[in-house]
C-alpha cells in the first residue's frame, strides 16, 4: 500500500508516493527526487555525508524516516547555490581548494551552513567542534576549516548567504 | 634518432592512444590514470596544455577506459606523475613535433622557425593561418612515439608549476552527480550481495520468508553456488533485505578471525616464505655496540568514506562494467577469467568514487555487479556495499612486525643495519593474481594464489623503505612473507613504508639518544644525500628546531625523514605534541622535495592528506577481531576528527627540477615516526607498538 508524503525541498513543494513509510529521507532525495548531492556514506548516522537542513537544523538524512519529514522544509546542497550563484561557503571551498575526493563535502558544507546561521563569527575550535559530526577521510580538514572561516568573514562583510 | 620512451609510452607507443584533435578547437587527451581524489586529472591536463601549447579549456580528457585510454596498469604507488605524467609529456612533445614538421612543409620553412600559441602555428611569432586542426587531416597520429619530440624547457613552462584549480571540485561542492554512486541507468535494478563469510564457506539455508518480510517491498534472489544476491527496484527494500539476510542465511565451514589473531605478534611462527637480501652476513659484533628493537603495527582498514559500488550490464554478448577501482585493464582481465568471457567482450569504464588510498572493495563490488548482470541479460545492475560490508570485507593492510638490529661504531654511528620484517602480502590485487571475492563464492572457485608480494623492482611491498637511506656500510633486509593470514590483505597507501620508516626512524632516534646527540644533528651526520639533507635542514628551520628543547614533561617534538621507496619524493616531518592520557597533536611541519611539481597546491593537498591520514593510523586505528572482524563502523573504527587535527605547515623545495618524483604517499612513514619520536621525547619512554593507545601510554609511563 503506497502512502503520499508532502514536504518542501529547496523551496519547492514535493509529493512522493512510497510503499514504506520508514524509507530514509536520503533515499527519497536520491532515488525519488534525483537530488544526488546528498551522499550515502554509512546509513548509520555516523559520517555526515548525508547531512541536510530540516527546518534549518542540520540532520543526517540517512536516519530520518520519510514520515517524520511530512510538512517540513528540507534544504540540500543543491538548494544552497549553483556555479552561477554560489553560496559564500561554496565559493570559499573553491577558493581554498578544500577537497580531495570530495565525497564528504556536500554534507560538510551543509553542517557549516547551519553553524554560520547560528554563529556568524566562529573560532577555529568552534568550527572544528561543529564539523566533528562529519568525517573526512582524505585529510582535507585544515583547508575545510579555513574555507568555513573565510566564508564566515565574507558573509559578515555582506556577501549573500 | 629515437630516445628511450618513458615506461607507459613504451607500453602504449601509438600516439593516437594519448592525443587526438577530434573537432576544431578541441584536443582529446587520454590517460590510463584515474581520479581517486588526488587531483591527477587536473595535473595531466596541465602537462598536456603546456607541452602542446593549448589552453586547458580546449582539452577533453578521458581516463581509465578500456575502449579509449592507454593501459597503464594501476593508478597506485605515487607513480601517476613520475611515470604516467612523464609519458604524457613526451607523447605531447612528440605530437607537437609532428605537427610542426607538417606545418613547415606546407609553409616552406624550417620547423625550428615555428612555435605554437594556443594551438595556432606561428612563424617568428606571426600567424601562419595554420593550426593543429587545419593540419590534423594530414598528420597521422597512429604512429609509434619516438621520444624525439623536444620537451619544452622547464623555464618556459606556463601551466606546469602553477596551481590550477581542480577540475572536479566544483561538481563535488555544488552536489552534482559525479560519483559512481550517483549513476542511474534506464531499467536499472539495485542489488546487494549476501557475503560469503570466508573462502570455502557454503550456504546452508536461506530463510527467504524472513528476508522478504524485512524488505516490506518485493525483492528477488539470485543465487549461483554460494553467491547470493538480493535485487529489487526499491533501494530501501534491498537494503533492508540485505541487512536482515545476515541473520537469515546460514553458512557451513565458517572460519572467523579471533581476537588473538588481531595483534601483529600472531604473525611470528606462522608459515612464511623467507628471504635475505642486501649485504651478505650480519657484521661481526666484536668491539661494536649492538642495538636491537622491535616495532609493530596492527591491521588497518582503508575505511573509504563511501562503501564500494559497481554497475554492470550484459547485453548482446557484451559486458559493460562501471567501477571506481584503480586499474580498469587488470579488472577486465580478472573478470574475463572469472566469467569465462573473452577480454574483448568486456568494457570497463572508470567512474569516480570516494578516496580509496589503495585496494579497497571497488574491484569486488564491480565483480558482484558483473556476476549478477550475466544472469539477467539486458538489465543494468547496481551493487552498493553496506558500510559494515566494506569494513569487514575490504582487504586490510597487513599487521607487521619490524625488528631493527644495528652495530654501532665508537662514534655512535651505525655501521651495519638489519631490518627484519614479518608481514602478510601487500598485494592481493586482481592484477597480481589476487582473487575477487565474488569469484570465491561461485561453483569451482579459483585456487588460493601462491604467496607473493610486490617485487623490489616495483618498490617492494612489506620491504618498501626497509632499507635506510643513511650511509651505513652494510645493510640487509630479512623478509618473512607470512603465508597464513586471518583476513585478506592488500595495498594501503605506502604499503610497508609506514611500518618500516616508523621502525627505522624511531631506531635512528634511539641511537642518537644513546650517544646524547640531537636527532637532527645525528641524522645529518650519517647522510650525505644532498636532497635528503636539504629537506631535513629545511623542516628543522621551519619548526625552529631547538636541539636543547627539554622533553619529558608531557610536551615533546620529534623529527623523521624518508625518501619514499628510496626513489620517489623526499620528505622530512617535525611533529610537536602533548601527551596526557591521550596524545594531542599541536603542530606539524613538513618539507618535501618532489622534483618538478606540476601543481604545487595539489601536491601540498596530497602531502597534508598523507600527514593527517598517517596521524590517524598512528593515534587511533587498528582493525579489531572478535569472532569475526569487529571493526564494522565509524564507532568501532574511529578516525581522526576535525577537532583533533593539528595545524600543518608544508613547504616544497626544488620544484623546478626536470624530473617529477611521486609525492602521494611520501609522508605516511615520516609522520608516523615523527609522532613516535615526539611521544618518546614527551614521556621519556618509548612506545614501539602502534596504534599509540591510551593503554600503551599508561603502560609506558608505569614502566618508567
Amino acid at each position: 500500500m503506497t502512502q503520499e508524503f508532502k514536504f518542501t525541498v529547496n523551496g519547492k513543494p514535493v509529493s512522493v508516493s512510497l510503499g514504506n513509510e520508514e524509507t530514509p529521507l536520503l533515499n527519497v532525495l536520491r532515488n525519488e527526487l534525483g537530488l544526488m548531492g546528498t551522499r550515502f556514506g554509512c546509513g548509520l548516522e555516523q559520517c555526515g555525508c548525508c547531512m541536510v537542513l530540516i527546518d534549518g537544523e542540520p540532520e543526517k538524512s540517512c536516519g530520518k524516516p520519510v514520515w517524520s519529514i511530512a510538512g517540513k522544509t528540507v534544504t540540500t546542497i543543491e538548494g544552497l547555490g549553483s556555479p552561477e550563484r554560489p553560496h559564500p561557503l561554496q565559493q570559499a571551498f573553491i577558493d581554498e581548494q578544500a577537497g580531495q575526493c570530495g565525497y564528504c563535502l556536500a554534507g560538510i558544507v551543509i553542517t557549516a551552513k547551519a553553524l554560520l546561521d547560528k554563529n556568524p563569527s566562529p573560532t577555529r575550535a568552534q568550527i572544528a567542534a561543529a564539523l566533528d559530526s562529519n568525517i573526512c577521510r582524505c585529510g582535507t580538514h585544515n583547508r575545510i576549516l579555513r574555507a568555513v572561516a573565510k566564508a564566515a568573514a565574507q558573509i559578515r562583510a555582506g556577501a549573500g548567504a | 634518432m629515437n630516445a628511450p620512451l618513458p615506461g607507459p609510452l613504451a607500453d602504449n607507443p601509438s600516439l593516437d592512444r594519448w592525443v587526438s584533435f577530434p573537432s576544431p578547437g578541441k584536443v582529446g587527451i587520454f590517460t590510463g590514470r584515474v581520479e581517486l581524489g588526488q587531483g591527477v586529472l587536473t595535473a595531466m591536463e596541465q602537462i598536456a596544455a603546456d607541452e602542446l601549447d593549448v589552453a586547458m579549456a580546449r582539452i577533453v580528457l578521458r581516463s581509465g577506459d578500456t575502449e579509449l585510454t592507454p593501459n597503464e596498469g594501476y593508478t597506485a604507488g605515487s607513480q601517476s606523475i613520475q611515470f604516467g605524467g612523464v609519458a604524457m609529456r613526451q607523447a605531447c612533445a612528440d605530437v607537437r613535433a609532428l605537427f610542426l614538421n607538417q606545418a613547415a612543409k606546407i609553409i616552406g620553412c624550417a620547423p625550428d622557425e615555428l612555435s605554437v600559441r594556443d594551438g595556432a602555428i606561428l612563424r617568428k611569432n606571426a600567424a601562419t593561418g595554420q593550426d593543429y586542426w587545419t593540419l590534423a587531416g594530414a598528420v597521422n597520429l597512429a604512429v609509434q612515439a619516438t621520444g624525439s619530440g623536444p620537451r619544452k624547457p622547464i623555464a618556459d613552462m606556463t601551466v606546469i608549476g602553477g596551481s590550477s584549480e581542480r577540475l572536479d571540485l566544483p561538481d563535488k561542492i555544488f552536489g552534482n552527480a559525479i560519483f559512481i554512486h550517483d549513476m542511474r541507468l534506464p531499467g536499472m535494478v539495485h542489488a546487494r550481495v549476501v557475503r560469503q563469510p570466508n573462502r570455502g564457506a557454503t550456504i546452508d539455508a536461506v530463510d527467504e520468508k524472513a528476508i522478504l518480510r524485512a524488505a516490506k517491498t518485493p525483492v528477488q534472489f539470485v543465487r549461483h553456488g554460494s553467491f547470493l544476491a538480493i535485487l529489487g527496484d526499491d533501494e530501501t527494500a534491498v537494503d533492508l533485505a540485505a541487512t536482515a539476510a545476515v541473520d537469515h542465511v546460514g553458512w557451513q565451514n565458517v572460519e572467523a578471525p579471533t581476537a588473538a589473531q588481531q595483534e601483529a605478534n600472531w604473525l611470528l611462527q606462522r608459515p612464511a616464505v623467507d628471504r635475505i637480501f642486501g649485504a651478505p652476513d650480519e657484521g661481526n659484533p666484536q668491539g661494536r655496540q649492538r642495538f636491537e628493537a622491535t616495532y609493530t603495527r596492527g591491521y588497518l582498514a582503508h575505511a573509504s568514506i563511501s562503501p564500494s559500488c559497481g554497475l554492470a550490464e550484459y547485453r548482446d554478448g557484451h559486458l559493460t562494467v562501471w567501477t571506481h577501482c584503480q586499474g580498469v585493464y587488470p579488472l577486465r582481465a580478472a573478470l574475463a577469467k572469472t566469467l569465462g568471457l573473452e577480454a574483448s567482450a568486456i568494457t570497463v569504464h572508470h567512474v569516480q568514487g570516494s578516496g580509496c588510498y589503495g585496494h579497497n572493495g571497488a574491484d569486488d563490488a564491480a565483480t558482484d555487479a558483473a556476476i549478477i548482470a550475466m544472469r539477467m541479460p539486458g538489465r543494468p545492475v547496481r551493487v552498493r556495499w553496506r558500510r559494515e560490508e566494506e569494513f569487514v570485507y575490504e582487504p586490510k593492510t597487513p599487521a607487521m612486525i619490524v625488528k631493527v638490529r644495528a652495530l654501532v661504531d665508537d662514534a655512535g654511528k651505525p655501521v651495519d643495519w638489519t631490518q627484519e620484517i614479518w608481514s602478510p602480502t601487500h598485494n592481493n590485487r586482481p592484477g597480481a593474481g589476487g582473487n575477487l571475492l565474488g569469484a570465491l563464492a561461485l561453483p569451482n572457485p579459483p585456487p588460493e594464489p601462491p604467496p607473493n608480494d610486490v617485487p623490489e623492482s616495483n618498490g617492494g611491498g612489506a620491504t618498501r623503505n626497509g632499507e635506510p637511506l643513511y650511509d651505513i656500510a652494510a645493510k640487509r633486509i630479512v623478509h618473512h612473507l607470512v603465508a597464513e593470514t586471518p583476513v585478506r590483505t592488500s595495498a594501503l597507501r605506502g604499503l610497508g613504508a609506514m611500518p618500516n620508516v616508523f621502525a627505522l626512524e624511531c631506531g635512528i632516534d634511539e641511537l642518537a639518544e644513546r650517544v646524547g646527540k640531537d636527532p637532527v644533528a645525528y641524522r645529518l651526520s650519517i647522510i650525505a644525500d644532498k636532497r635528503a639533507r636539504a629537506v631535513i635542514e629545511k623542516v628543522a628551520a621551519m619548526a625552529r628546531w631547538d636541539a636543547k628543547a627539554p622533553g619529558g614533561a608531557g610536551h615533546g617534538r620529534g623529527i623523521a625523514f624518508a625518501r619514499y621507496k628510496n626513489r620517489a619524493a623526499y620528505s622530512a616531518v617535525v611533529v610537536e605534541l602533548d601527551v596526557a592520557e591521550e596524545i594531542r597533536l599541536a603542530h606539524v611541519w613538513c618539507a618535501t622535495d618532489a622534483g618538478l611539481v606540476i601543481n604545487p597546491d595539489g601536491a601540498i593537498n596530497q602531502i597534508e592528506g598523507g600527514i593527517i591520514q598517517s596521524a590517524s593510523w598512528v593515534l587511533k586505528e587498528q582493525v579489531r577481531f572478535d569472532n569475526g572482524v569487529s571493526s564494522i563502523d565509524w564507532e568501532t573504527y574511529p578516525v581522526l576528527k576535525f577537532s583533533e587535527v593539528p595545524e600543518i605547515d608544508i613547504e616544497l623545495i626544488n620544484t623546478k627540477d626536470e624530473v617529477p618524483l611521486g609525492v602521494g604517499e611520501v609522508t605516511a612513514g615520516p609522520t608516523a615516526a615523527a609522532i613516535g619520536n615526539a611521544v618518546s621525547h614527551a614521556l621519556g619512554a618509548r612506545i614501539r607498538d602502534l596504534p599509540l593507545t591510551r593503554e600503551r601510554i599508561m603502560a609506558a609511563l608505569l614502566k618508567e
